[in-house]
Protein backbone atom coordinates (compact mmCIF):
# COMPACT_ATOMS: atom_id res chain seq x y z
CA UNK A 1 0.00 0.00 0.00
CA UNK A 2 2.42 2.89 0.93
CA UNK A 3 4.43 1.60 -2.20
CA UNK A 4 1.31 2.66 -4.07
CA UNK A 5 1.22 5.62 -2.38
CA UNK A 6 4.72 6.79 -2.98
CA UNK A 7 4.18 5.68 -6.83
CA UNK A 8 0.73 7.70 -7.43
CA UNK A 9 2.81 11.10 -5.24
CA UNK A 10 5.98 10.30 -7.05
CA UNK A 11 4.15 10.41 -10.14
CA UNK A 12 2.05 13.43 -9.79
CA UNK A 13 5.29 15.52 -8.47
CA UNK A 14 7.24 14.19 -11.47
CA UNK A 15 3.84 15.64 -13.80
CA UNK A 16 5.05 19.18 -12.49
CA UNK A 17 8.97 19.18 -12.30
CA UNK A 18 9.43 17.37 -16.19
CA UNK A 19 10.33 19.63 -18.37
CA UNK A 20 8.04 19.00 -22.02
CA UNK A 21 10.20 17.14 -24.96
CA UNK A 22 8.80 20.25 -27.20
CA UNK A 23 8.47 24.21 -27.03
CA UNK A 24 5.36 25.53 -27.22
CA UNK A 25 4.04 27.99 -30.21
CA UNK A 26 4.29 30.63 -27.51
CA UNK A 27 8.05 29.58 -26.72
CA UNK A 28 8.74 29.11 -29.81
CA UNK A 29 7.91 32.52 -31.19
CA UNK A 30 10.07 34.04 -28.26
CA UNK A 31 13.06 31.73 -29.69
CA UNK A 32 12.72 32.92 -32.91
CA UNK A 33 12.64 36.79 -31.99
CA UNK A 34 15.64 36.58 -29.70
CA UNK A 35 17.36 35.41 -33.20
CA UNK A 36 19.85 37.95 -35.14
CA UNK A 37 17.68 36.80 -38.12
CA UNK A 38 14.78 38.59 -37.01
CA UNK A 39 16.92 41.80 -36.61
CA UNK A 40 15.34 44.48 -39.32
CA UNK A 41 17.51 46.22 -41.07
CA UNK A 42 19.63 49.15 -40.09
CA UNK A 43 17.74 52.69 -40.06
CA UNK A 44 18.83 55.26 -41.84
CA UNK A 45 20.11 58.15 -39.34
CA UNK A 46 18.77 61.33 -40.65
CA UNK A 47 20.82 63.37 -37.97
CA UNK A 48 23.94 61.94 -39.16
CA UNK A 49 24.48 63.22 -42.89
CA UNK A 50 27.18 61.08 -43.41
CA UNK A 51 26.05 58.08 -41.41
CA UNK A 52 26.11 55.39 -44.48
CA UNK A 53 28.67 57.33 -46.35
CA UNK A 54 31.81 54.81 -46.73
CA UNK A 55 34.89 57.58 -46.95
CA UNK A 56 32.89 59.19 -43.89
CA UNK A 57 33.25 55.44 -41.53
CA UNK A 58 36.56 54.98 -43.18
CA UNK A 59 37.81 58.55 -41.66
CA UNK A 60 35.60 57.44 -38.52
CA UNK A 61 37.70 53.90 -38.23
CA UNK A 62 41.34 56.43 -38.55
CA UNK A 63 40.01 58.42 -35.74
CA UNK A 64 38.48 55.41 -33.52
CA UNK A 65 42.41 54.20 -33.28
CA UNK A 66 43.91 57.56 -33.47
CA UNK A 67 45.49 58.26 -30.34
CA UNK A 68 46.34 61.57 -30.85
CA UNK A 69 43.00 62.65 -30.53
CA UNK A 70 43.53 63.02 -26.66
CA UNK A 71 45.50 65.67 -24.36
CA UNK A 72 48.81 63.55 -24.04
CA UNK A 73 48.70 61.37 -27.05
CA UNK A 74 47.78 57.86 -25.34
CA UNK A 75 44.21 57.62 -25.46
CA UNK A 76 42.33 56.45 -28.49
CA UNK A 77 38.60 55.29 -28.30
CA UNK A 78 39.87 51.84 -29.49
CA UNK A 79 42.49 52.42 -25.58
CA UNK A 80 39.23 50.83 -23.63
CA UNK A 81 36.84 49.83 -26.81
CA UNK A 82 39.60 46.93 -28.06
CA UNK A 83 38.63 45.79 -31.20
CA UNK A 84 39.44 42.21 -30.14
CA UNK A 85 37.45 41.62 -27.07
CA UNK A 86 34.26 42.85 -28.30
CA UNK A 87 34.91 46.65 -27.94
CA UNK A 88 35.30 46.57 -24.71
CA UNK A 89 38.17 46.38 -22.45
CA UNK A 90 37.40 43.73 -19.35
CA UNK A 91 37.95 46.01 -16.45
CA UNK A 92 35.67 46.90 -13.86
CA UNK A 93 35.74 50.87 -14.70
CA UNK A 94 37.61 51.96 -17.98
CA UNK A 95 41.51 53.94 -17.75
CA UNK A 96 41.89 56.45 -19.90
CA UNK A 97 44.30 59.06 -19.04
CA UNK A 98 42.94 58.00 -15.55
CA UNK A 99 40.20 55.82 -14.11
CA UNK A 100 36.93 56.25 -14.67
CA UNK A 101 33.58 56.04 -12.55
CA UNK A 102 32.03 53.08 -15.23
CA UNK A 103 32.61 50.11 -17.38
CA UNK A 104 33.21 50.14 -20.79
CA UNK A 105 30.30 49.19 -23.25
CA UNK A 106 30.68 47.06 -25.64
CA UNK A 107 29.87 48.32 -29.85
CA UNK A 108 28.53 45.65 -31.30
CA UNK A 109 24.71 47.27 -32.44
CA UNK A 110 25.50 50.14 -30.87
CA UNK A 111 24.14 52.15 -33.85
CA UNK A 112 20.69 50.90 -32.81
CA UNK A 113 20.40 51.65 -29.42
CA UNK A 114 18.01 55.28 -28.85
CA UNK A 115 19.97 56.29 -26.08
CA UNK A 116 24.10 55.93 -25.67
CA UNK A 117 26.01 54.86 -22.37
CA UNK A 118 24.81 53.42 -18.80
CA UNK A 119 22.78 56.25 -18.17
CA UNK A 120 21.54 57.25 -21.48
CA UNK A 121 22.94 60.80 -21.43
CA UNK A 122 23.73 60.99 -24.94
CA UNK A 123 20.37 60.32 -27.40
CA UNK A 124 22.68 59.74 -30.91
CA UNK A 125 25.93 57.88 -31.62
CA UNK A 126 28.03 60.79 -32.95
CA UNK A 127 26.40 63.16 -30.06
CA UNK A 128 28.05 60.35 -28.12
CA UNK A 129 31.62 59.97 -29.54
CA UNK A 130 31.82 63.91 -28.08
CA UNK A 131 31.54 63.00 -24.61
CA UNK A 132 34.96 60.88 -23.82
CA UNK A 133 37.19 63.38 -26.21
CA UNK A 134 36.78 66.04 -23.72
CA UNK A 135 36.32 64.11 -20.31
CA UNK A 136 39.37 64.54 -18.41
CA UNK A 137 39.66 60.74 -17.50
CA UNK A 138 39.25 59.83 -21.21
CA UNK A 139 40.87 61.67 -23.95
CA UNK A 140 41.13 64.71 -21.99
CA UNK A 141 41.39 66.89 -25.21
CA UNK A 142 39.41 70.35 -26.05
CA UNK A 143 37.32 70.76 -29.39
CA UNK A 144 39.36 73.72 -29.94
CA UNK A 145 43.03 71.42 -29.81
CA UNK A 146 40.59 68.48 -32.51
CA UNK A 147 40.15 71.07 -34.62
CA UNK A 148 43.57 72.15 -35.27
CA UNK A 149 44.91 68.16 -35.04
CA UNK A 150 42.39 67.50 -37.70
CA UNK A 151 43.35 70.33 -40.17
CA UNK A 152 46.88 69.57 -39.67
CA UNK A 153 47.02 65.34 -39.85
CA UNK A 154 43.77 64.97 -41.87
CA UNK A 155 42.78 67.99 -43.67
CA UNK A 156 42.37 66.34 -47.20
CA UNK A 157 40.40 63.67 -45.82
CA UNK A 158 37.45 65.99 -43.21
CA UNK A 159 37.45 68.47 -46.26
CA UNK A 160 36.51 65.75 -49.19
CA UNK A 161 33.65 64.38 -46.91
CA UNK A 162 32.50 67.69 -44.74
CA UNK A 163 33.21 70.49 -47.10
CA UNK A 164 35.99 73.26 -45.94
CA UNK A 165 37.01 73.44 -42.60
CA UNK A 166 37.26 77.43 -40.80
CA UNK A 167 40.09 79.53 -40.44
CA UNK A 168 41.49 78.55 -37.42
CA UNK A 169 44.35 81.03 -37.43
CA UNK A 170 42.67 83.12 -34.46
CA UNK A 171 41.93 80.05 -32.70
CA UNK A 172 43.46 78.95 -29.42
CA UNK A 173 45.86 75.63 -29.76
CA UNK A 174 43.28 74.92 -26.46
CA UNK A 175 39.82 75.71 -25.85
CA UNK A 176 36.45 73.84 -24.57
CA UNK A 177 33.66 75.03 -22.41
CA UNK A 178 34.22 71.97 -20.80
CA UNK A 179 38.11 72.39 -20.15
CA UNK A 180 40.33 73.71 -17.64
CA UNK A 181 39.91 77.24 -16.16
CA UNK A 182 42.14 78.19 -18.93
CA UNK A 183 40.86 76.08 -21.64
CA UNK A 184 36.60 77.91 -21.00
CA UNK A 185 38.62 81.14 -20.34
CA UNK A 186 40.21 80.36 -23.58
CA UNK A 187 36.71 79.37 -24.95
CA UNK A 188 34.62 82.11 -23.89
CA UNK A 189 36.90 84.71 -25.03
CA UNK A 190 36.07 83.59 -28.82
CA UNK A 191 33.68 84.78 -30.82
CA UNK A 192 30.27 83.20 -31.04
CA UNK A 193 30.34 82.32 -34.69
CA UNK A 194 33.96 80.86 -34.01
CA UNK A 195 32.67 78.91 -31.55
CA UNK A 196 29.77 77.88 -33.83
CA UNK A 197 32.64 76.65 -36.56
CA UNK A 198 34.50 74.74 -34.17
CA UNK A 199 31.01 73.09 -32.41
CA UNK A 200 30.55 71.70 -36.19
CA UNK A 201 34.23 70.47 -36.54
CA UNK A 202 33.61 68.64 -32.94
CA UNK A 203 30.29 67.13 -34.20
CA UNK A 204 31.68 66.42 -37.63
CA UNK A 205 34.58 64.44 -35.99
CA UNK A 206 31.66 62.48 -34.11
CA UNK A 207 29.62 62.06 -36.92
CA UNK A 208 32.30 60.09 -38.72
CA UNK A 209 33.37 58.37 -36.26
CA UNK A 210 29.46 57.29 -35.40
CA UNK A 211 29.77 56.04 -39.82
CA UNK A 212 32.67 53.42 -38.75
CA UNK A 213 30.82 52.44 -35.75
CA UNK A 214 27.73 51.82 -37.51
CA UNK A 215 29.35 48.94 -39.09
CA UNK A 216 30.21 46.97 -35.86
CA UNK A 217 27.45 44.42 -35.55
CA UNK A 218 26.56 40.87 -33.77
CA UNK A 219 27.99 37.96 -35.47
CA UNK A 220 25.47 35.08 -34.99
CA UNK A 221 26.17 32.18 -32.46
CA UNK A 222 25.06 28.89 -31.79
CA UNK A 223 21.85 29.95 -30.65
CA UNK A 224 20.83 31.82 -33.76
CA UNK A 225 21.52 28.98 -35.80
CA UNK A 226 18.97 26.99 -32.64
CA UNK A 227 16.62 29.74 -32.93
CA UNK A 228 16.43 29.52 -37.02
CA UNK A 229 16.38 25.71 -37.30
CA UNK A 230 13.47 26.29 -34.46
CA UNK A 231 11.74 28.57 -36.24
CA UNK A 232 11.82 26.16 -39.84
CA UNK A 233 10.26 23.72 -37.88
CA UNK A 234 13.10 21.61 -38.07
CA UNK A 235 15.37 19.48 -35.79
CA UNK A 236 18.58 21.79 -34.75
CA UNK A 237 21.48 19.45 -35.60
CA UNK A 238 25.38 19.93 -35.59
CA UNK A 239 26.24 23.66 -35.31
CA UNK A 240 23.17 24.50 -34.51
CA UNK A 241 22.71 21.42 -31.78
CA UNK A 242 21.87 22.73 -27.83
CA UNK A 243 22.72 20.50 -24.65
CA UNK A 244 20.12 19.61 -22.97
CA UNK A 245 21.19 22.10 -20.07
CA UNK A 246 21.49 24.57 -22.84
CA UNK A 247 18.02 23.85 -24.11
CA UNK A 248 16.83 23.76 -20.60
CA UNK A 249 18.72 26.98 -19.72
CA UNK A 250 16.80 28.64 -22.45
CA UNK A 251 13.30 27.70 -21.26
CA UNK A 252 13.71 28.73 -18.02
CA UNK A 253 15.34 32.09 -19.62
CA UNK A 254 12.26 32.79 -21.74
CA UNK A 255 10.17 31.21 -18.79
CA UNK A 256 10.02 31.20 -14.96
CA UNK A 257 13.51 33.42 -14.46
CA UNK A 258 11.83 36.19 -16.18
CA UNK A 259 14.93 37.26 -18.47
CA UNK A 260 13.51 37.69 -21.90
CA UNK A 261 11.15 40.25 -20.16
CA UNK A 262 14.30 42.77 -20.54
CA UNK A 263 16.65 40.90 -22.30
CA UNK A 264 14.20 40.63 -25.30
CA UNK A 265 14.64 40.91 -29.14
CA UNK A 266 17.83 40.14 -30.95
CA UNK A 267 19.72 42.28 -29.09
CA UNK A 268 18.72 40.85 -25.94
CA UNK A 269 17.53 44.34 -24.26
CA UNK A 270 15.08 46.39 -24.59
CA UNK A 271 17.22 49.41 -24.72
CA UNK A 272 15.54 50.82 -21.42
CA UNK A 273 16.85 52.13 -18.26
CA UNK A 274 16.17 49.60 -14.85
CA UNK A 275 16.72 49.37 -11.75
CA UNK A 276 17.99 46.20 -10.59
CA UNK A 277 19.68 46.93 -6.82
CA UNK A 278 23.12 47.16 -8.31
CA UNK A 279 24.87 48.31 -5.37
CA UNK A 280 26.82 51.02 -5.13
CA UNK A 281 30.57 51.47 -5.35
CA UNK A 282 32.38 52.58 -2.23
CA UNK A 283 34.42 55.14 -2.64
CA UNK A 284 32.39 56.48 -5.43
CA UNK A 285 30.89 59.45 -6.47
CA UNK A 286 26.66 58.67 -6.13
CA UNK A 287 25.61 57.44 -9.34
CA UNK A 288 21.87 57.77 -9.90
CA UNK A 289 21.83 56.31 -13.35
CA UNK A 290 19.21 57.32 -15.59
CA UNK A 291 17.67 60.01 -13.25
CA UNK A 292 21.20 62.10 -14.11
CA UNK A 293 21.74 60.87 -17.40
CA UNK A 294 17.88 62.16 -18.34
CA UNK A 295 18.70 65.60 -17.20
CA UNK A 296 22.17 65.52 -19.11
CA UNK A 297 20.73 64.32 -22.27
CA UNK A 298 18.02 67.25 -22.37
CA UNK A 299 20.88 69.85 -21.45
CA UNK A 300 22.98 68.48 -24.23
CA UNK A 301 24.00 71.07 -27.08
CA UNK A 302 24.84 68.15 -29.31
CA UNK A 303 21.62 66.84 -29.01
CA UNK A 304 18.70 65.74 -31.66
CA UNK A 305 16.93 69.23 -30.78
CA UNK A 306 20.14 71.41 -30.95
CA UNK A 307 21.44 73.00 -33.90
CA UNK A 308 24.35 70.19 -34.99
CA UNK A 309 21.39 67.78 -36.08
CA UNK A 310 21.47 67.20 -40.03
CA UNK A 311 17.66 66.17 -41.15
CA UNK A 312 14.36 67.16 -39.66
CA UNK A 313 13.15 67.33 -36.36
CA UNK A 314 10.96 64.53 -36.72
CA UNK A 315 14.10 61.91 -35.65
CA UNK A 316 14.19 63.61 -32.23
CA UNK A 317 10.60 61.45 -31.16
CA UNK A 318 13.41 60.14 -28.38
CA UNK A 319 14.34 62.81 -26.79
CA UNK A 320 10.72 64.49 -27.24
CA UNK A 321 9.13 61.60 -25.38
CA UNK A 322 11.41 60.70 -23.18
CA UNK A 323 10.21 60.06 -19.84
CA UNK A 324 12.05 62.80 -17.91
CA UNK A 325 11.99 62.54 -14.42
CA UNK A 326 10.53 60.35 -11.41
CA UNK A 327 11.40 57.66 -9.21
CA UNK A 328 11.76 55.21 -12.14
CA UNK A 329 15.14 57.13 -13.58
CA UNK A 330 16.58 56.37 -9.90
CA UNK A 331 19.69 54.31 -9.96
CA UNK A 332 18.37 52.81 -13.28
CA UNK A 333 20.40 51.91 -15.71
CA UNK A 334 20.47 50.57 -19.16
CA UNK A 335 19.74 46.85 -20.09
CA UNK A 336 22.91 45.85 -21.49
CA UNK A 337 22.79 42.75 -24.55
CA UNK A 338 23.50 39.90 -23.58
CA UNK A 339 25.10 38.41 -26.66
CA UNK A 340 29.18 37.69 -25.94
CA UNK A 341 28.07 38.92 -22.26
CA UNK A 342 29.31 35.25 -20.37
CA UNK A 343 33.07 35.79 -22.60
CA UNK A 344 33.40 39.56 -21.00
CA UNK A 345 33.16 40.06 -16.93
CA UNK A 346 33.51 41.94 -14.58
CA UNK A 347 29.50 43.16 -14.53
CA UNK A 348 27.17 45.60 -14.85
CA UNK A 349 28.02 49.75 -14.96
CA UNK A 350 30.67 50.07 -12.52
CA UNK A 351 32.34 46.11 -12.90
CA UNK A 352 30.31 45.44 -9.51
CA UNK A 353 30.07 42.09 -10.43
CA UNK A 354 33.09 39.82 -10.92
CA UNK A 355 31.91 36.45 -12.88
CA UNK A 356 28.69 35.48 -14.70
CA UNK A 357 27.65 33.07 -11.46
CA UNK A 358 27.38 35.88 -9.34
CA UNK A 359 25.38 37.81 -11.67
CA UNK A 360 22.47 34.85 -11.70
CA UNK A 361 22.62 34.88 -8.57
CA UNK A 362 22.48 38.99 -7.64
CA UNK A 363 18.91 38.05 -9.54
CA UNK A 364 17.97 34.93 -7.60
CA UNK A 365 18.76 37.51 -4.35
CA UNK A 366 17.30 40.33 -6.19
CA UNK A 367 18.62 42.56 -3.25
CA UNK A 368 17.08 46.15 -2.31
CA UNK A 369 18.38 49.29 -3.79
CA UNK A 370 19.91 51.75 -1.54
CA UNK A 371 17.68 54.26 -3.22
CA UNK A 372 14.93 54.10 -6.14
CA UNK A 373 12.99 50.56 -6.42
CA UNK A 374 14.49 47.57 -7.73
CA UNK A 375 12.34 46.11 -10.50
CA UNK A 376 13.62 42.30 -9.54
CA UNK A 377 11.76 40.23 -7.48
CA UNK A 378 13.63 37.26 -5.91
CA UNK A 379 13.72 33.95 -8.11
CA UNK A 380 13.39 30.22 -6.38
CA UNK A 381 15.93 28.40 -8.53
CA UNK A 382 17.82 25.09 -7.84
CA UNK A 383 21.87 24.59 -8.85
CA UNK A 384 20.97 22.62 -11.75
CA UNK A 385 18.41 25.73 -12.64
CA UNK A 386 21.29 28.05 -11.69
CA UNK A 387 24.08 25.74 -13.83
CA UNK A 388 21.54 25.56 -17.09
CA UNK A 389 20.68 29.38 -17.24
CA UNK A 390 24.78 30.19 -17.20
CA UNK A 391 25.08 27.65 -19.74
CA UNK A 392 22.35 29.10 -21.80
CA UNK A 393 24.24 32.19 -21.67
CA UNK A 394 27.84 30.23 -23.39
CA UNK A 395 24.94 29.77 -26.18
CA UNK A 396 25.43 33.99 -27.06
CA UNK A 397 29.16 34.22 -27.51
CA UNK A 398 30.20 31.97 -30.49
CA UNK B 1 -8.71 3.58 -2.76
CA UNK B 2 -8.86 3.86 0.78
CA UNK B 3 -9.17 7.46 2.64
CA UNK B 4 -5.30 7.45 3.30
CA UNK B 5 -5.14 7.17 -0.26
CA UNK B 6 -7.25 9.81 -1.65
CA UNK B 7 -5.63 12.55 0.95
CA UNK B 8 -2.20 11.33 -0.05
CA UNK B 9 -3.22 11.97 -4.14
CA UNK B 10 -5.13 15.40 -2.74
CA UNK B 11 -2.46 16.68 -1.06
CA UNK B 12 -0.02 15.81 -4.38
CA UNK B 13 -2.64 17.78 -6.17
CA UNK B 14 -2.31 20.66 -3.90
CA UNK B 15 1.29 20.53 -4.57
CA UNK B 16 0.96 20.18 -8.24
CA UNK B 17 -1.06 22.80 -8.25
CA UNK B 18 0.69 25.51 -5.77
CA UNK B 19 4.03 24.85 -8.34
CA UNK B 20 1.51 25.60 -11.35
CA UNK B 21 0.54 28.76 -9.75
CA UNK B 22 3.75 30.18 -8.36
CA UNK B 23 4.69 29.15 -12.34
CA UNK B 24 2.02 31.22 -13.43
CA UNK B 25 3.08 34.29 -11.26
CA UNK B 26 6.61 33.79 -12.26
CA UNK B 27 5.68 34.17 -15.66
CA UNK B 28 4.33 36.87 -15.41
CA UNK B 29 1.27 36.10 -17.85
CA UNK B 30 -1.65 38.52 -18.09
CA UNK B 31 -4.49 37.67 -16.40
CA UNK B 32 -7.34 35.62 -17.74
CA UNK B 33 -9.79 37.15 -19.25
CA UNK B 34 -7.92 40.39 -19.61
CA UNK B 35 -10.73 43.05 -21.26
CA UNK B 36 -8.73 43.77 -24.39
CA UNK B 37 -11.01 45.49 -26.07
CA UNK B 38 -10.12 48.68 -28.50
CA UNK B 39 -13.24 50.53 -27.85
CA UNK B 40 -14.86 51.57 -24.78
CA UNK B 41 -17.08 53.86 -22.85
CA UNK B 42 -15.04 55.96 -20.71
CA UNK B 43 -15.02 55.05 -16.68
CA UNK B 44 -18.11 57.77 -15.84
CA UNK B 45 -19.27 57.07 -19.36
CA UNK B 46 -18.91 60.63 -20.74
CA UNK B 47 -16.87 59.39 -23.62
CA UNK B 48 -16.99 56.47 -26.07
CA UNK B 49 -13.05 56.06 -26.80
CA UNK B 50 -11.34 54.05 -29.28
CA UNK B 51 -8.00 53.16 -30.23
CA UNK B 52 -5.60 51.99 -32.68
CA UNK B 53 -2.29 51.97 -33.53
CA UNK B 54 -1.32 54.13 -36.33
CA UNK B 55 0.49 51.25 -37.97
CA UNK B 56 -0.47 47.59 -37.03
CA UNK B 57 0.86 44.64 -36.22
CA UNK B 58 1.82 46.32 -32.92
CA UNK B 59 5.49 45.90 -32.48
CA UNK B 60 7.49 45.54 -28.77
CA UNK B 61 10.48 48.18 -29.29
CA UNK B 62 10.05 50.75 -31.72
CA UNK B 63 8.64 54.24 -30.61
CA UNK B 64 5.17 54.53 -32.94
CA UNK B 65 1.58 56.03 -32.35
CA UNK B 66 -1.79 56.09 -31.85
CA UNK B 67 -5.05 57.39 -33.02
CA UNK B 68 -7.22 58.32 -30.33
CA UNK B 69 -10.86 59.12 -31.35
CA UNK B 70 -13.26 60.49 -28.74
CA UNK B 71 -16.79 60.84 -29.30
CA UNK B 72 -19.94 61.49 -27.21
CA UNK B 73 -21.88 58.56 -26.22
CA UNK B 74 -24.50 59.42 -28.93
CA UNK B 75 -21.49 59.55 -31.66
CA UNK B 76 -21.03 63.08 -32.10
CA UNK B 77 -16.84 64.14 -31.99
CA UNK B 78 -15.32 65.42 -29.28
CA UNK B 79 -13.49 68.82 -30.49
CA UNK B 80 -10.56 70.51 -28.23
CA UNK B 81 -10.32 68.36 -25.48
CA UNK B 82 -7.03 67.86 -23.41
CA UNK B 83 -5.31 64.57 -23.21
CA UNK B 84 -2.90 62.94 -20.70
CA UNK B 85 -1.63 59.63 -21.35
CA UNK B 86 -0.57 57.38 -19.00
CA UNK B 87 -0.33 53.71 -18.27
CA UNK B 88 2.42 51.13 -17.47
CA UNK B 89 2.65 47.35 -16.63
CA UNK B 90 0.86 46.52 -13.06
CA UNK B 91 2.40 42.67 -12.77
CA UNK B 92 6.18 44.77 -12.84
CA UNK B 93 4.84 47.92 -10.99
CA UNK B 94 6.25 51.01 -13.24
CA UNK B 95 5.33 52.85 -15.38
CA UNK B 96 5.59 53.66 -19.61
CA UNK B 97 8.96 53.65 -20.84
CA UNK B 98 8.30 56.98 -22.25
CA UNK B 99 6.12 60.02 -21.85
CA UNK B 100 3.50 59.65 -25.08
CA UNK B 101 1.84 63.13 -25.88
CA UNK B 102 -1.27 63.97 -28.03
CA UNK B 103 0.41 66.17 -30.45
CA UNK B 104 -2.33 66.99 -33.41
CA UNK B 105 -5.83 66.72 -33.66
CA UNK B 106 -6.67 65.54 -36.83
CA UNK B 107 -10.95 65.97 -37.51
CA UNK B 108 -13.52 63.55 -36.27
CA UNK B 109 -12.49 63.45 -32.42
CA UNK B 110 -9.46 61.60 -33.51
CA UNK B 111 -6.12 62.74 -31.72
CA UNK B 112 -2.70 61.83 -32.67
CA UNK B 113 -0.62 59.81 -29.60
CA UNK B 114 2.80 60.29 -30.30
CA UNK B 115 6.05 59.33 -28.46
CA UNK B 116 4.54 55.20 -27.42
CA UNK B 117 6.77 52.10 -26.70
CA UNK B 118 6.34 49.14 -25.05
CA UNK B 119 9.46 47.70 -24.17
CA UNK B 120 8.78 44.48 -22.78
CA UNK B 121 6.06 41.56 -23.41
CA UNK B 122 3.29 41.33 -21.24
CA UNK B 123 0.06 43.11 -20.49
CA UNK B 124 0.58 46.70 -20.61
CA UNK B 125 -1.82 49.24 -18.88
CA UNK B 126 -2.58 52.58 -21.54
CA UNK B 127 -4.81 55.50 -19.95
CA UNK B 128 -6.58 58.27 -20.77
CA UNK B 129 -7.11 61.90 -19.06
CA UNK B 130 -9.59 63.13 -21.34
CA UNK B 131 -10.80 67.13 -20.45
CA UNK B 132 -13.41 68.66 -22.68
CA UNK B 133 -16.41 71.06 -22.12
CA UNK B 134 -18.36 68.14 -21.48
CA UNK B 135 -16.05 66.75 -18.43
CA UNK B 136 -13.23 65.41 -17.68
CA UNK B 137 -13.33 61.45 -17.27
CA UNK B 138 -10.47 59.05 -17.88
CA UNK B 139 -10.31 55.44 -19.70
CA UNK B 140 -8.32 52.41 -19.40
CA UNK B 141 -7.64 49.98 -22.05
CA UNK B 142 -5.48 46.81 -21.75
CA UNK B 143 -2.81 45.27 -24.21
CA UNK B 144 -1.03 42.43 -24.57
CA UNK B 145 2.48 41.62 -25.91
Amino acid sequence: MRRRLLAVFLALVGLAACQPEEFTEAEKATIASLSLSALPPLAADTTNRVADDAAAAAFGATLFFEQRLSRDGTVACATCHLIDRQFQDDRPRSVGLATTDRRAMPLAGVARAPFLFWDGRKDSLWAQALGPLEDAREHGGTRAAYAHFVANAFGDRYERIFGPLPDLAAVPAAASPLGSDAEKAAWQAMPDAKKREIDTVFANLGKAIAAFERTIVHQPTRFDRFADAVAAGKTPQGEAALSEQEVYGLRLFIGRANCVTCHNGPRFTDDHFHNTGVPPVDGLPDDTGRAAGAKKVLDDPFNCLGIHRDGSDEACGELRFMVKEGEELERAFKTPSLRGAAARPPYMHSGQIATIEDVVDHYIRAPASVSGHSELKPLKMSEKERAALIAFLGTLVE
Amino acid sequence: MNRRTILVVLAAIAIVAAAAFIAFRMMMTPPEGLDLARSKASAKGLYAVAIAPEKEPLEQGPLHSWILTVKTPDGAPVEGATIAVGGGMPQHGHGLPTQPQATAYLGEGRYRIEGVRFNMSGWWEFTFDIRAAVGNDNVVFNLTL
